[in-house]
């Protein structure tokens, strides 16, 4: 028998979780293929920040816009994705970076997204466990914390709700031209195949400017009200624009449960799983010199993940080459927060509605030529 | 006869001999060391330091393996 379906989502983290939702409810006949479980790729690896970020205006477009639809849906989440709207403290250590909090206010106010500015002082008593003295934060009180996987086994169990069948634990060897075939040599149809395969989408498109962004986190054991937003240094900006080197950065979340996530480290050309203590070790000097408290707290894990990142930092949503073929990928480190609006602006892309938002800045094709080169 | 060693147990004075883990002497009280996250009561489970069940406060510092420590005079412990 031939199995044919409008559209198939290759990868069940959160991008294709949030894709295949988001076209079943639209009536398309889906399925979703994921290679070994829900949400256990980048997505069990991050941090679950959702995050308004400025770093370019395409990138304040896609997050605020995303972050929007995770505030609709919110209230539908169940308890397990630990959906916490704790808010984002931008952490300035000097007067320098106390000017940045100042050009954020103004970007922000222009997009239409309320902050606070908190002065040294009323920074210490937000965060008693804080380093002093700081010279103040700026508040982002719309930001929001969940747990990424367990967001997208809920949008996989929607896109069956609404019809969409699950292939899980079956690999996708080769897609393209309306046909997908399985490593088992099996084969699905689809008028529409969307590749949501996260950093190993190179894999079956090796012409894809996707490369894989190596990161560690740390997760405690639980002390309730030690952290109470999530806390990230404003010379984070420093560490995740540079697109070479090795870099930390002071970045710590309160989860429900009263764990604390410790990132962030971003690497290139380190693409084994394994834990690298140097960068483990640079990663938690920053964290302690933010808050030496923590060096007396205990953690129980470390793990790492790989972001997909692209050398404009925005990702490829939207239309190949192959007619039949659409891109979901190259996240790099905002892939939960974003994860809905991608699936909103491609569904409306594939059903040919005015999206809220335009799709020109995130499109393949504005590294089609870099492709053809390569 | 080895000596005997004073602490305080949830707030309630105790005596207990000396060599006499935290958990032990925990479990003499009939507490549990502490709660899960979904309110199961929980306690000593492998005795040596793997399980972290037997976590509790000592002396103001949580999530200590009381299995793994043994009662001093004069400290404080409260289960969590
Ligand atoms: C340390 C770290 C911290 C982060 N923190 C945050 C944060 O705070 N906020 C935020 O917004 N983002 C954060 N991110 C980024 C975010 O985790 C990712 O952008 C996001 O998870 C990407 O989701 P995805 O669905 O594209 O990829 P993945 O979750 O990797 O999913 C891809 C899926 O595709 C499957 N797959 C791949 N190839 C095939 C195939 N051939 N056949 C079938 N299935 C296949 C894989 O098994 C996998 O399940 C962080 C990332 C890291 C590493
Ligand atoms: S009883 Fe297992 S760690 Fe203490």
């Amino acid at each position: 028998m031939k199995l044919s379906y409008d559209a198939v989502v290759i990868g069940a983290g959160i991008v294709g979780a949030a894709c295949a939702c988001e076209l079943a409810r639209a009536g398309m006949r889906m399925a979703i293929v994921e290679a070994q479980i829900i949400g256990g790729g980048a997505t069990a690896a991050g941090m679950g920040h959702i995050v308004v970020m400025d770093d370019s205006p395409a990138q304040l477009a896609l997050t605020q816009y995303s972050q929007s639809l995770w505030n609709e849906l919110a209230s539908q989440l169940p308890p397990n994705v630990e959906y916490d709207r704790c808010g984002t403290l931008w952490i300035a250590a000097d007067d320098d970076e106390m000017q940045e909090v100042h050009r954020k206010q103004a970007v922000y106010a222009a997009a239409h997204v309320s902050t606070e500015i908190l002065d040294a002082k009323a920074l210490a008593e937000a965060e008693p466990n804080l380093r002093r003295p700081l010279a103040g934060a700026l508040f982002v009180p719309s930001d929001a914390v969940i747990y990424p996987p367990c967001a997208a086994m809920y949008l996989v169990e929607c896109a069956k709700q609404a019809g969409a069948t699950l292939y899980l634990e079956r690999a996708v060897a080769k897609a393209g031209k309306g046909r997908l075939v399985f490593s088992d040599g099996t084969e699905i149809f689809a008028a529409s195949i969307i590749h949501a395969t996260g950093a190993s989408a190179s894999r079956l498109m090796p012409h894809l400017p996707v490369r894989k962004r190596k990161g560690h986190l740390v997760i405690t054991d639980r002390y309730p009200g030690f952290v109470r937003h999530q806390l990230v240094e404003l010379g984070y900006l420093k560490s995740a624009h540079s697109t070479s080197s090795d870099s930390v950065a002071f970045n710590v979340q309160p989860r429900r449960t009263g764990q604390l996530l410790i990132g962030s480290s971003r690497q290139y050309n380190n693409e084994g799983t394994g834990v690298d203590q140097n960068i483990l070790g640079a990663m938690l000097a920053r964290a302690f010199d933010y808050i030496p408290s923590l060096q007396g707290l205990s953690s129980i894990r470390v793990w790492t993940g790989f972001r997909a990142a692209t050398p404009d930092k925005l990702p490829l949503i939207g239309p190949t080459e192959d007619a039949s073929v659409f891109l979901a990928t190259g996240h790099e480190g905002l892939g939960i927060t974003t994860s809905l609006a991608t699936a909103r602006l491609l569904t409306d892309h594939l059903l040919d509605r005015t999206p809220a938002i335009s799709l020109a800045p995130y499109l393949p094709e504005r590294f089609a030529c870099e492709a053809a080169h390569a | 006869m080895p000596e005997r060693i004073a602490l305080t147990i949830n707030g309630r004075q105790w005596e207990t001999s000396e060599g006499t883990t935290i958990a032990a002497a925990i479990m003499n009280t009939e507490a549990a060391c502490r709660t899960s996250v979904t309110g199961e009561e929980r306690g000593p489970l492998c005795g040596m330091g793997i399980c972290f069940e037997c976590r509790a406060i000592v002396n103001g510092v949580p999530h200590q393996r009381t299995c793994q420590m043994l009662c001093q005079d004069g400290m404080d412990v409260t289960t969590q």
